[in-house]
């Protein structure tokens, strides 16, 4: 490793280029952020289920009056954020994993950026258009 | 890829990312289902249709069951990056946990739907 991508004038050791980068280029932030989404998922899980199990067979009536409770909102707010991220780093991984080819690879992450930011713009707004009670 | 011999662990690691995928892809009947009831009545009418078909139905159940296991596989994962359960009998415990807890939530979750929100 050491040996083929080392500029012969550098008084960096390979320890202190590699430190804090990773298979990613990018650091292990992504690797944190995953698990900070994951864990932040998991403890919403349980309100996230007892707010649909509410407006199950209920009408637009009262799923807008109970998706516009300010506890209401804000776990959904946090869980959509949280997911959003999760899974963008997730199909990621994912894509820099199976897609070999330089090109194909950073259109495919580009999309997921713009899918996953789609998802998670699209239900804060419907969410907050419903609180504001427009 | 050629693999010597498939293992438990193996092969739910590949249903861990699949399950991931089709999250991902589920996102866009949350975000419909979000939307609709910020539209109006006649917009979260055509949800519950689809909700309430027989189609819809089977996508909804596959979802909660993506989810729950994928959750649960998480953990496990997570249990791993901290460094427990490695030893041979551990990892397949977590492993056999994930896949027998994911379809059990699956249930229970459904269970308690239909007891509680079903019969309206």
């Amino acid at each position: 490793m050491s040996g083929t991508d080392t500029p012969k004038r550098s008084m960096r050791t390979p320890l202190g280029r590699v430190r804090n980068l990773g298979a990613a280029h990018s650091g292990t932030s992504d690797f944190w952020r995953q698990r900070i989404t994951g864990v932040a998922m998991t403890l919403l899980m349980i309100p996230g289920l007892v707010i649909i199990m509410m407006l199950l067979g209920r009408n637009q009536v009262y799923a807008a009056q109970t998706l516009s409770s300010i506890p209401v909102a804000v776990i959904l707010l946090l869980f959509i954020f949280a997911s959003a991220w999760h899974m963008k780093i997730g199909m990621q991984v994912v894509i820099e994993d199976y897609v070999h080819n330089e090109k194909l690879k950073l259109t495919a992450v580009m999309l997921n950026n713009f899918f996953s930011i789609a998802v998670a713009l699209a239900s804060t707004y419907a969410i907050l258009k419903l609180s504001s009670g427009v | 890829m050629q693999v010597y011999r498939w293992t438990l662990t193996m092969a739910l690691s590949i249903v861990h990312r699949a399950t991931g995928i089709a999250l991902y892809v589920g996102t866009l009947l949350l975000v419909w289902w979000l939307v609709a009831a910020a539209s109006g009545p006649a917009a979260y009418a055509h949800v519950q249709a689809f909700a309430g078909s027989i189609i819809g139905r089977l996508i909804v159940f596959g979802y909660t069951w993506a989810l729950m296991h994928h959750m649960l596989s998480g953990i496990r994962h997570f249990i791993w990056d901290l460094g427990y359960g490695f030893k041979a009998n551990e990892r397949e415990a977590l492993t056999w946990g994930a896949l027998i807890g994911g379809i059990a939530l699956t249930v229970l979750v459904w269970i308690i739907a239909y007891a509680i929100g079903g019969g309206r």
